[in-house]
Parts: structure tokens; C-alpha cells; sequence
């Protein structure tokens, strides 16, 4: 085979990795949203060029080591507490564009105090919230927006409502009060998907810089490992299953 | 020009906040400290020296406010009682494991459970031995008048940032309700971009710019031997702490048979006890702990070597004795004398506590 160097110049360099993103190798399973999501934030704050002025908060949960793939500042917070801490890291410092990177359990379970009152407020500040109805972290567990039925490690004979509760959709509840100015569900399962997801991400952290309130952005994810499916079986799963229950689109946009 | 005033605990706390240069304060409504949000409030720092100040959903929320806060290298402090303290515990123990400067008062009330509103000092144990999970101390400062609740407004701040630590001023309600003549300080500028950037930009929150690394406030760690070092570090930094930070007071223990050893509102009372067995030749001295964390052991060490027995007076049923035991180490005896769940010993109470445990 004849070897060959492509030279990189402007013309014919069609894709780069963005500069937000660290060298560091994810620790996420292989199929799993949380990648993607991460990569398209860090690619609207590169395209924004705000990595200087961009502060992200991580929860607990599969996401807490965001702060080691996004060359950017980064405060880790308790689980569900994120919320409080980006509030005061916004207030603080009005000129920094500053987000919450959060999971089901973090956001809609033990943080949901936390997540009402921040929308409730009005911060202006940007909610990144992947839902993927399972915590992947600690094995499996049932989270609150597990769908009913849905067997995990919690509810091994499948989410039954009289004992286990309904799942729940924050995003729907979040829309509703003053301090929100835009609660969209996407999802980043096509091409198309992650088109339209990149777009909600550049529009929520926007609408933080004009001071707008807060925008609340969730994805729809899959978990394969804690599905229990390889990651193609999983993304159809999620289809089939996920999307109809948490609908992809605009809840609230002012 | 000295500025003097006739002003309540509680909001001394607050004029102190503001005149520290303070950025921000967080805080939930709860009795017997309520008057410190409402103070600031009312004095909208916000439109003078810039400071925050927000009313937070629960203390849960307004402790990771304080935490947020402090991330970014600002000052900022909350104030709470003590069951508000026991909702913070889970803020503390991560301000503490991310070794982030910052102000906590407890005015405390008495406890368990939601208690009552009265006066207490329940809480010793909860603020120098932990209050949330793992290793780790806040270093405590215990005023006992309305002139140190704002002196120590400012000393908490001054610890925090030398250390990198959360510092507790543990008060009780008689101090914050009560009125005294203080002299306050004169007005400090908050600190700017530039010099948080100067005194903090090794850790701190102030964005990343390509002249240095990302900087990431975390307490998670999950090579246990990476952390062992970690917690090693903390120990190190907190035996400084101890080297260097004690502060206490002594009144008249040059001589003394006995001493009473009393922190905040108790040493108050404490004193008049004091000055009652002396009018009766008893020779009564008084040691007044001013940091609770560190512990003054050596001095309590060194009294031990000649006195005839300690009395810890507390508003408890208990928990000072136990570090002044430690510290004696079997030397002298150590008794105890306390009042819990609101309600407050007299002079006289103490004095026939003191003939009966120690004098006899």
C-alpha cells in the first residue's frame, strides 16, 4: 500500500475535533448518549468561542466525570444540587455563560427541590438533562422517569405503579412556571436528531447570555448496560418505548 | 472615625457581612436568626458594595449556594440554626472535601429534633467533630458578644482563605438576640476580578483561559490510595490549624484552685460566678475557649499541672467536658455542669455546682 500524508489546510479540512473536548477517553459504555450530548456542548461553546467564559456544573450520576472530557472550568456538585450551585456561579458572575449537566435521578429524584426552584427563579442559566429512565451509575436502579413495566434492579419484576409510583415528566412540570423561557425534548438517536439537539443546546446557552431565564434542555438517552441491550437493540428500544412516553419537541419557547 | 453602635447580635452579623466585603450571602428563615437575611435585606447591600444576597428554597439549597459561590474564589457565607445546620451537614462535608473558603454561623437552639427556639450550645459536638460523613474539621470560632459576632465575622473569612477551609462561628440565641455596644469596622472593598484571579486562580472558578489548565472543584476520588493521600493532606493542613489558630482567654488563673472552662454565653455567666467565689476567697479562675476547633488543649494542659479540678459550664447535657478531659488526661478532675433544650443556668446555679462537684 503507497503511503500518502494528507495535508490539513483550510479547503479541504471538513471536520475537526473541537478544542472543548479533552484528550481524556470517556468512561461511558459503548452506545450511550451521554458521549454525544458532551461532544455537541462542547462544540456550540467552541462555535460560540466562550470556552474562556464557560462554567459547567456536573452532578452525581453517570455524568459526574464531565468535568474530565470538557476544557472548561467545572464545579461538582452533590447529587441534586447542582441547580443551587450553578445559581450562585451565575449570580456571582453575571458575564459567564454557566450550565447544569444532569441525570434523572439527579435532576427529577433527589434534586428536584433544587430543579423547580432554579426554573422557578428564573436564572439565567442553561439545563442539560439526559433521561434515560435507569441509574447507570450505581447498577441499574429505578429512576423516576423508569417507564412502567420496565424492569431494573429495583424493581426487577417491572415498574409497578401501585408500588413503585409513575414516572414523571419534569420537563412538562418546569414549562409551566415563569422563570423558564424554553423546555424542549430531543433526542440524538439519528443524524437528523443530533442536527436538531445541537441547535436546542446553542439556543439554551443564548438565551442565558440575553438573560432570558432558564432553559431546559432534555435528551431522551439510552442505557444500554443498564437496559441490558446491545447499543443498536437499545436505540430502537428507545423508539419504541422511550420516545412515545417523553414526546421529542418544544414545550416552551418565549 | 470610629463608628459605635447600640445594635442586636443578629444584625451585627449582617453589617459585618457587608462591611467584610463579603459577595454574597445565602440563607433559609429560621428562628433564632432570622433578623440576619432580614437585615440585609432591608440594607440592600446589592445596590452599594454589589453583594449578593438571596433567599434560598432550604438551607440544602442554600449551602450549595454557599458552595457554588465559593468555587468561583468569592466570599460568601450563610447563617442557620441548628436544625438548619443538621440540612447543611451534607454542603459542609463537601465544602470541606473540596477545601473551599467559606462563612457558616450557627446561632444555635436547643436540640434534639426540632427542639425549641431557647438558647443552647447542643451543637458542640456537631460543629468540631464533623456533622457530615468522613474526615474532616471546620475550623469553629465561639463569640460571646455582640462585638465578636462581628470582630469574628471578619477573622472567619481571614481563617477560610488561609486555609482553604469552611470555618463555623458557632454563637447560641442569647447572643444574637441580645444588645450591646460594638464598634464597627470601616467599609472593605470587595475583591475584584483581577485579585481573586491573583489569590485564588490556582483553583478557582474564574473560567478557563489558555494560559493555564482547567480548573475543577471536586471531593471525588475514586483511587483509594490517591485518597488516602488526600485525606493525609487534610490532616496536615488541619495540625497546622492547631499549631497556629488557637485562641482563648483566661481570667484569673494564675492563682486558681479551680477553673471553670465556658465558651460563648456560658462564659458570661461564668465570669459572675467567678467574681462571686472570689468576694468569698474561693480562688476561682475562668478559661475561655475562642476557637472550639482548634481546642485549647495546652493551656487547659498546663493549668492541669497545678490546679485542684476543671468545671465545664455548657448549655448542654455534655460535650466540651469530654475534649477538656482529654486534654487534663487524668491529671485533675474534670466535672461537668450543664442546662439543655432551651433553658439557661444562673451564677448562683453554676457557684453551688462548682462547691458541690469540685470544692466540697
Amino acid at each position: 500500500m503507497a503511503e500518502f500524508e494528507v495535508q490539513k489546510t483550510q479547503e479541504n479540512l471538513v471536520y475537526s475535533r473541537t478544542k472543548v473536548l479533552t484528550d481524556n477517553v470517556m468512561h461511558y459504555c459503548p452506545g450511550c448518549s451521554h458521549g454525544t450530548v458532551h461532544k455537541l456542548i462542547a462544540e456550540v461553546i467552541d462555535e460560540m468561542n466562550m470556552q474562556d467564559k464557560t462554567i459547567g456544573v456536573s452532578p452525581v450520576g453517570c455524568a459526574v466525570f464531565a468535568y474530565n472530557y470538557l476544557d472548561i472550568d467545572w464545579a461538582e456538585a452533590a447529587h441534586g444540587r447542582a441547580p443551587a450551585v450553578a445559581t450562585a456561579i451565575k449570580r456571582l458572575n453575571p458575564d459567564k455563560m454557566v450550565f447544569t449537566y444532569q441525570g434523572d435521578g439527579d435532576l427529577a429524584a433527589i434534586g428536584t427541590a433544587e430543579t423547580i426552584h432554579i426554573c422557578n427563579r428564573g436564572e439565567n442559566v442553561a439545563i442539560f438533562f439526559v433521561n434515560n429512565g435507569i441509574y447507570g451509575m450505581t447498577g441499574g436502579q429505578m429512576a423516576p422517569t423508569t417507564l412502567i413495566g420496565m424492569k431494573t434492579a429495583t424493581c426487577p419484576y417491572g415498574r409497578d405503579p401501585k408500588l413503585h409510583g409513575f414516572p414523571y415528566k419534569i420537563g412538562n412540570i418546569v414549562s409551566q412556571l415563569e422563570g423558564t423561557c424554553y423546555v424542549t425534548r430531543q433526542s440524538v438517536n439519528t443524524p437528523a436528531a443530533v442536527r436538531k439537539a445541537k441547535k436546542a443546546i446553542r439556543k439554551a446557552f443564548e438565551n442565558s447570555l440575553a438573560g432570558k431565564g432558564v432553559s431546559f434542555v432534555e435528551f431522551v438517552g439510552t442505557c444500554n448496560s443498564g437496559w441490558k441491550m446491545d447499543p443498536v437493540a437499545a436505540n430502537k428500544w428507545m423508539e419504541e418505548n422511550m420516545i412515545p412516553a417523553y414526546p421529542l419537541g418544544d414545550l416552551k419557547d418565549i | 472615625m470610629k463608628e459605635v453602635k447600640l445594635m442586636k447580635g443578629n444584625e451585627v452579623l449582617a453589617e459585618a457581612a457587608i462591611r467584610c466585603g463579603a459577595d454574597a450571602y445565602f440563607g433559609y428563615p429560621i428562628t433564632p436568626q432570622s433578623e440576619v437575611m432580614e437585615t440585609l435585606m432591608e440594607k440592600k447591600p446589592w445596590e452599594t458594595t454589589g453583594m449578593v444576597v438571596l433567599q434560598a428554597e432550604s438551607e440544602l439549597a442554600s449551602i450549595n449556594m454557599v458552595y457554588g459561590g465559593a468555587c468561583c474564589g468569592k466570599k460568601v457565607l450563610t447563617s442557620s440554626s441548628s436544625p438548619g445546620i443538621s440540612l447543611m451537614c451534607e454542603g459542609l462535608t463537601y465544602l470541606a472535601g473540596s477545601e473551599l473558603p467559606c462563612v457558616i454561623i450557627n446561632v444555635s437552639r436547643g436540640g434534639p429534633g426540632l427542639g425549641t427556639i431557647q438558647p443552647s450550645q447542643g451543637d458542640y459536638f456537631q460543629a468540631t467533630k464533623g456533622g457530615g460523613h468522613g474526615d474532616y474539621r471546620l475550623i469553629v470560632l465561639a463569640p460571646n458578644s455582640v462585638q465578636e459576632m462581628h470582630d469574628f465575622v471578619f477573622d472567619a473569612f481571614d481563617l477560610a482563605f488561609k486555609y482553604r477551609n469552611p470555618v463555623m462561628v458557632l454563637s447560641d440565641g442569647v447572643i444574637g438576640q441580645m444588645m450591646e455596644k460594638v464598634v464597627l469596622a470601616e467599609q472593605r472593598p470587595r475583591w475584584t476580578e483581577q485579585e481573586i484571579i491573583e489569590k485564588c486562580g490556582d483553583w478557582a472558578l474564574t473560567g478557563k483561559t489558555p494560559d493555564r489548565k482547567h480548573n475543577i472543584i471536586t471531593s471525588l476520588e475514586l483511587d483509594p490510595y490517591a485518597f488516602e493521600k488526600f485525606n493525609q493532606k487534610l490532616v496536615e493542613k488541619y495540625n497546622k490549624v492547631r499549631e497556629n489558630e488557637v485562641r482563648y482567654e483566661e481570667f484569673m488563673c494564675d492563682d486558681a484552685d479551680y477553673v471553670i472552662v465556658a465558651f460563648g454565653s456560658s462564659a458570661r455567666i461564668g465570669m459572675k460566678t467567678m467574681e462571686m467565689a472570689r468576694e468569698e476567697g474561693i480562688k476561682v479562675g475562668l478559661l475561655r475557649p475562642i476557637t472550639l476547633f482548634p481546642f485549647p488543649e495546652k493551656p487547659i494542659a498546663a493549668l492541669a499541672e497545678r490546679v485542684k479540678g476543671f468545671l465545664s459550664v455548657e448549655l448542654n447535657t455534655g460535650q466540651m467536658v469530654e475534649d477538656i478531659k482529654l486534654a487534663v488526661n487524668g491529671k485533675t478532675p474534670v466535672e461537668f455542669f450543664g442546662r439543655a433544650g432551651g433553658a439557661v443556668f444562673s451564677p448562683e446555679e453554676v457557684y453551688d455546682a462548682l462547691k458541690e462537684k469540685l470544692i466540697k
